[in-house]
């Protein structure tokens, strides 16, 4: 299903972030994309499930979560490695990366959300340095 | 003993609220009143030394070990004065005094030196450049503002704080009976915590806010529009949200990240200006961003003062070369054009895009900080910081540009610096180094 894909603070993250981003609540926080409940049962998946995230830059297993309010048609992911393991990097000249309204594939996907050491590993391909 | 320590600055967001108590028992935090979720985290996460970067360290055959911090400013220095156009970035969440010295080392290495402003309200000073500003401070907007809104941008989560202590709950002097006397207006592309509290929501398409913008400017300015909608707004409800903008008698468009990092950028700032500079035709209204964090202002102003400009600095020529979209910091890292970074109380490596990230990985990285973050871990030499706010004092300014004192409550673990000695000692190698 075709999403438009935004990506930003939350309370939730910025608390995580300020314990510590090696911890696991900071996963937790971040690992995460926030979907209107209609499309959660268009695309048949509860709290909790994993989808598929994809844009043009990559793909990412993530968790889902209800979002707060309704947003049809959006997705939210919050702000950190895992959101920006799917932005690219056109800033038209003004040193803005696109961080919100990027054409974004998400499909029900039964896998694992990769980890900080797991996802810096997908740069590097190797041992984290 | 427990000692009380009252009106401390939280140094985590733009909002620098100035009204904290933090308790300190036996040298520890103890207790933090009237901050908000994040801010008392960051007040309490202090004292939890097991979570901190305590020793200076430096990558030997891939892995960090901890040397002594000589030996880590050596290799820092080394590293950038080895470098033909090193990137110095971060600088937001430390002091003016660290930015100072952080922009005499970029100076003197001739590199260039970016801060967060570049991904939050880099293209707002743009816009700024091209269609001036009218704004106020947050205590007019307590003591006056009777409509508030925010456009893109969601305080709730971000600046948690924002709506009770200035712009909606607070009894103002004009303003006697607080959230009663005003009128709170949210346009998002989500039904945010923020446009939950709103008394008008409205609903914009993502990527088409600047369609917006224009089609209140056309109605402000007495055109009808020919349409039913704009950018998935309803005419009714654009004639009303400008009506509702024409009649208040002093009024503050909020603007964060929903407007910068969206597609128009810039565009949208100055289209946003220009729409608040008609409203003054017919009322008092005035805009400002929402800075995210504590000290992304303070940057701004001391490069201003230093070099003559406000963010995305190259020194390579010899001299103060500004250019966004050229010498920002994620065009310099996609491009190539830099060979060594120093990170200041920032995580980069978690916060660009993917492809600024890759390029980042391929260079000798220097890195500043109170805690471990992604781009600690990956970085070549890591040296630990006192907290700027908690355990040093130095200046920061609020989103309004309102400079503020940051206190300290507690002493840094032991051994550590603050940003400013650590980046002094950088550079007084790089000096040697350099000849």
């Amino acid at each position: 299903m075709r999403f438009t894909l935004i990506t930003g603070r939350t309370v939730a993250q910025g608390d995580a972030m300020e314990k510590g981003k090696t911890e696991e609540e900071f996963m937790k926080a971040c690992a995460i994309v926030e979907l209107d409940p209609e499309d959660m049962e268009k695309l048949g998946v509860r709290e909790g499930d994993t989808v598929k995230v994809k844009t043009s830059e990559g793909e990412l297993v993530l968790w889902v979560r209800k979002a707060p309010g309704e947003q049809p048609g959006v997705a939210f992911i919050p702000m950190g490695p895992w959101a920006n393991y799917l932005i690219g990097g056109d800033t038209e000249a003004t040193g803005m990366p696109p961080y919100k309204v990027v054409d974004a594939e998400i499909t029900p996907e039964r896998g694992k959300v990769p980890s900080l050491e797991e996802l810096l590993r997908l740069y590097t391909r190797e041992e984290v340095r | 003993m427990r000692v009380t320590h009252r009106d401390v600055v939280c140094s985590f967001c733009g909002t620098l609220c100035d009204d904290i108590e933090v308790d300190v028992e036996d040298g520890r935090i103890a207790e933090v009143r009237h901050a908000c979720r994040i801010g008392t985290t960051k007040f309490l996460s202090a004292s939890r030394h097991e979570h901190r970067l305590l020793k200076p360290m430096v990558r030997e055959n891939g892995r960090l070990k901890e040397v002594s911090l000589e030996e880590a400013v050596e290799r820092a220095a080394e590293i950038l004065a080895g470098a033909q156009r090193p990137l110095l970035y971060g600088w937001s969440s430390t002091s003016c005094e660290a930015q100072s010295v952080g922009i005499e080392l970029a100076e003197v290495l001739g590199g260039v030196i970016d801060n967060t402003s570049t991904v939050c309200h880099g293209p707002s000073t743009i816009a700024v450049h091209e269609a001036g500003f009218i704004s106020c401070t947050l205590g007019e907007v307590k003591n006056r503002a009777d409509l508030v809104i925010y456009w893109g941008a969601n305080p709730m989560h971000a600046h948690p704080r924002h709506l009770s202590r200035y712009s909606i709950y607070p009894r103002g002097y004009f303003r006697e009976r607080g959230h009663q006397d005003r009128t709170l207006v949210v346009v998002d592309v989500r039904r945010t915590d923020t446009a939950r509290l709103a008394q008008k929501f409205v609903r914009v398409q993502p990527g088409r806010d600047y369609e917006l913008i224009s089609a209140l400017r056309a109605v402000v300015n007495g055109r009808k529009l020919p349409m039913d909608e704009v950018a998935g707004v309803s005419r009714e409800d654009i004639e009303e949200l400008a009506e509702m903008m024409k009649s208040c008698s002093f009024g503050v468009l909020f603007f964060g990240m929903g407007l910068t990092q969206s597609p128009g950028r810039h565009r949208n700032i100055d289209n946003a200006i220009c729409l608040v500079r008609d409203l003054n035709t017919y009322t008092k209204f005035v805009i400002m961003p929402m800075r995210g964090h504590y000290n992304v202002v303070g940057f701004s102003e001391v490069l201003s003062w230093q070099a003559g400009f406000p963010f995305a600095v190259d020194f390579s020529k010899g001299y103060a070369w500004y250019n966004p979209g050229e010498t920002t910091a994620n065009d310099v890292l996609q491009r190539g054009e830099c060979d060594a970074m120093l990170v200041v109380a920032s995580d980069p490596v978690s916060n660009f895009p993917k492809p600024s990230v890759e390029n980042m990985l391929k260079m000798p990285i220097v890195a500043i900080d109170v805690h471990p973050t992604p781009t600690t871990m990956v970085a070549d030499v890591v040296i630990p910081a006192a907290i700027a706010g908690i355990e040093v004092e130095g200046t920061a300014y609020r989103m309004d540009v309102v400079p503020l004192r940051l206190r300290k409550v507690v002493e840094p673990p032991e051994g550590v610096l603050s940003d400013v000695e650590v980046l002094q000692r950088i550079l007084e190698r790089v000096k040697e180094i350099k000849g």
